[in-house]
């Protein structure tokens, strides 16, 4: 079975004291509504989903502010057991902001339910009625090669439904969702069932396509049942077995998903859809990092594969722009150097003007989304984040928890199936406006103001559990310290390129110290991230001739870190003052004050730029961060290699 | 799997699909002795022990079940 789909593998997986946390929250909680939702938000299976369904049912039927899910009724009319997936219903409901309230009628009542005026469900008077059938309750009849009493068929379940429609709207004028129909996977001939009528493939297939055209523009609405069974695939949707046994009408392992799917379309009714797209750049919209590999280096060529799954981003983009989808960039970059690709790169499908908010700087995502969002006057549950970065989309699910981030998978690949899979966007109608939306915009890569900085992004930080390695050059780095020192541009103090010959000299000259730094959090081990050379200046001097790091992990303090292990390594080689230089090139902006930020004094600057500074070791304490230090690889002063670890917190 | 590990998860199973953290899973436990043991649940049990176990029950199978020590042995069977 697709895991994609049967997992709902957009959405952050469910903690493991989920039950717990669930049963924390009783019905007293001063924020129900939110935690409810914040609850509803990972993937959870049928028992979790009944579990939350039975609070979110009792919270409502003691009329307990729920604030601020939205209230519906919804009314499910089925041909079979329903039971089973109705509190899957109001748990997905949950997770789109809605607090569903089902009606649901004995079994099998579908007809008598709609037609009758007082039945229970027209008395109920719902929102919207679900007409969950499937194919077997349809009067369908196999009239095989004959075309006219094929016909004669589907008009008359057409019929039927209309039938029900009207019913529903005279008795309680609710809006009517109706499911397309999963055929049978059993053929009779095999490729001819389509082709031949009167066969039941054929029919359910002229069966949907009528009930499209009469539910488009009548204000009713369509669940495409039969779509999503095509989609995960009809022979994993269909179990007969279940059928056989229960009664119910696809496979058990289905129902979050179709839950889910219900829900959007709830949502949709209610304004809910989200309406914006913000895109990362670096690894997300094209392959590796603009800083440091420049317009050259990023891959989004065609006959580049990494470069295709890129592109494909992008062409989901601009067709989600074409159909009233608002796109922003939120990325940690120069503004110059991110709009360079989007203004010189001959294979870039998004152009600046399709972007209607460009945020490129280098503060935290929380704080750009929030300026996003105020800038385009929308709220942040309109908005939809896509990163590669597990460590960035960590941070906005934590800090704005109303914006929705998909998870991705490491190969970029899949990133447009996981974004049209996880449904943020559906609509359930289509209007000229809404072809207008992205250009009223006005589209012009506007910067957005920063207003207040989002707070929490020190203890989101701190929660990360981050490893911090320290080793001095060893043959096992060589390979990509070598790499980091000729590929950095960005976070590079004096872009001084080595060989591997000088990389070697380097590592064996034992009055060099070296520095090859990993960092490990949650999310997995991000490898060497920053390399460092001291050389020894006058005595009691070392010069900081190699000073780099990886983009990837600024703005945890791991430069702080660094100094202070470069410090200690220094005050046990007898040093007094380390002395560094930032020599500026057209690409390395970013670290003009590097050593400004870490407590250097600057000793003068030349007409070329080049500044110079100095820290003396005595009293030097750089500002620590929350990850676990480990050294090790280094002789000690007395000649023994030693390896030590210490906690900082 | 030995038949205490699958008691074991078994009695993980019962609490989660039951919602009741007191269930204890013996061989002779039915559906009269669990509140809420209806059809319905029953095939939510079921689908979560297929799931848990990655096995799949044949119709016949489930249909001969009245206690969980048959479960057991359709598990054992199957793993």
């Amino acid at each position: 079975m697709n895991q994609l789909y049967a997992e709902l593998q957009w959405l952050p997986r469910a903690p493991r004291d989920f039950a717990g946390r669930l049963k924390a929250l009783g019905t007293s909680a001063d924020q129900l509504g939110r935690e409810l939702q914040a609850l509803a938000l990972p993937a959870l299976d049928l028992n979790q989903l009944t579990k939350l369904a039975k609070v979110i049912d009792s919270a409502r039927r003691e009329d307990k502010p729920l604030e601020p899910l939205t209230p519906f009724r919804l009314g499910v009319l089925s041909n079979s057991t329903i039971e089973l997936l109705v509190p899957a219903l109001t748990a997905s409901a949950a997770r789109h902001g809605v607090a569903l309230e089902v009606i649901q009628p004995a079994y099998d009542q579908a007809a008598q339910e709609a037609l009758t005026p007082d039945s229970k469900m027209n008395s109920s008077k719902p929102d919207a009625v679900l007409l969950a059938l499937d194919y077997r309750a349809l009067p369908l009849k196999l009239s095989l090669g004959d075309a006219e009493a094929s016909s004669a068929n589907v008009q008359g379940v057409i019929g039927y439904l209309q039938a029900l429609r009207n019913g529903i709207k005279t008795h309680s004028n609710a809006v009517c969702i109706f499911q397309t129909f999963a055929p049978p996977v059993e053929t009779l001939f095999g490729s001819l069932d389509r082709a031949l009528p009167g066969t039941l493939r054929n029919l359910i297939e002229r069966i949907n396509r009528e009930l499209a055209n009469f539910v488009l523009g009548s204000g009713d609405v369509l669940l495409d049942v039969a779509g999503l069974a095509e989609t995960v695939g009809l022979a994993d949707w269909h179990n007969t077995q279940l059928w056989n046994l229960a009664k119910f009408p696809f496979s058990g392992e289905l129902i979050p998903l179709y839950a889910d799917h219900v829900a959007r379309i709830v949502a949709a009714l209610r304004g809910k859809s989200r309406k914006v797209l913000i895109l990362d750049l670096d690894n997300t919209v094209w392959g590796g990092v603009i800083g440091d590999d420049g317009l050259e280096g990023i891959q989004i060529a065609q006959g580049d594969a990494r470069g295709e799954a890129h592109l494909a981003v992008q062409r989901l983009a601009l067709e989600l722009r074409q159909r009233g989808i608002v796109l922003a960039v939120s990325s940690k970059n120069i503004d110059e150097v991110a709009r360079e690709p989007f203004e010189k790169h001959p294979e870039m499908l998004l152009k600046l003007d399709h972007i209607a908010i460009f945020q490129a700087n280098w503060n935290d995502k929380a704080t750009n989304i929030q300026a996003i969002a105020e800038e385009l006057s929308l709220g942040l549950d309109a908005m939809v984040f896509l990163d590669d970065n597990p460590v960035e989309r960590g941070l906005v699910r934590e800090l704005l928890p109303q914006v929705a981030v998909p998870e991705l998978p490491e190969d970029p690949a899949w990133y447009a199936r996981f974004l049209t899979a996880a449904g943020y966007f559906e609509a359930v109608s289509f209007a000229d406006e809404d072809l207008k939306r992205a250009g009223f915009y006005q589209d012009n890569a506007k910067r957005a103001n920063l207003q207040k900085q989002v707070g929490g992004v020190d203890a989101y930080l701190a929660s990360l559990d981050m490893t911090i390695t320290f080793q001095p050059f060893d043959a096992t780095g060589r390979a990509r310290i070598v790499q980091l020192i000729n590929k950095s541009n960005q976070y590079n103090l004096t872009t001084r390129r080595y060989t591997d010959p000088e990389v070697i000299a380097a590592e064996n000259d034992p009055d060099v110290f070296t520095l090859q730094v990993r960092l490990a959090d949650i999310f997995g081990d991000n490898g060497m991230i920053s390399v460092v050379i001291c050389r020894p200046a006058e005595a009691g001097v070392w010069e900081i001739d190699t000073w780099l790091m990886s983009c990837r992990v600024l703005g945890r303090k791991v430069e702080h870190m660094v100094l202070r292990e470069i410090l200690e390594h220094a005050r046990a080689a007898g040093i007094q003052k380390l002395a560094g230089t930032y020599r500026p090139t057209d690409r390395n902006k970013l670290v003009v004050d590097h050593y400004r930020k870490l407590g250097f004094t600057q000793l003068g600057e030349e007409d070329s730029g080049i500044t110079r500074w100095e820290l003396i070791v005595e009293g030097a304490e750089p500002e620590s961060a929350p990850m676990k230090v480990v050294s090790r690889g280094f002789a000690q002063a007395s000649g023994f290699a030693q390896a030590k670890e210490i906690y900082f917190t | 799997m030995d038949e205490p590990q699958i008691y074991a998860r078994l009695a993980e199973i019962f609490q989660d699909v039951f919602d009741d953290d007191s269930i204890v899973v013996n061989h002779d436990l039915s559906a009269k002795d669990v509140d809420g043991w209806d059809s319905l649940t029953h095939i939510r049990l079921i689908l979560t022990v297929e799931k848990a176990f990655k096995i799949k029950f044949s119709t016949s199978d489930i249909g001969k079940l009245e206690k969980v020590g048959d479960l057991v042995a359709l598990i054992k069977q199957r793993t």
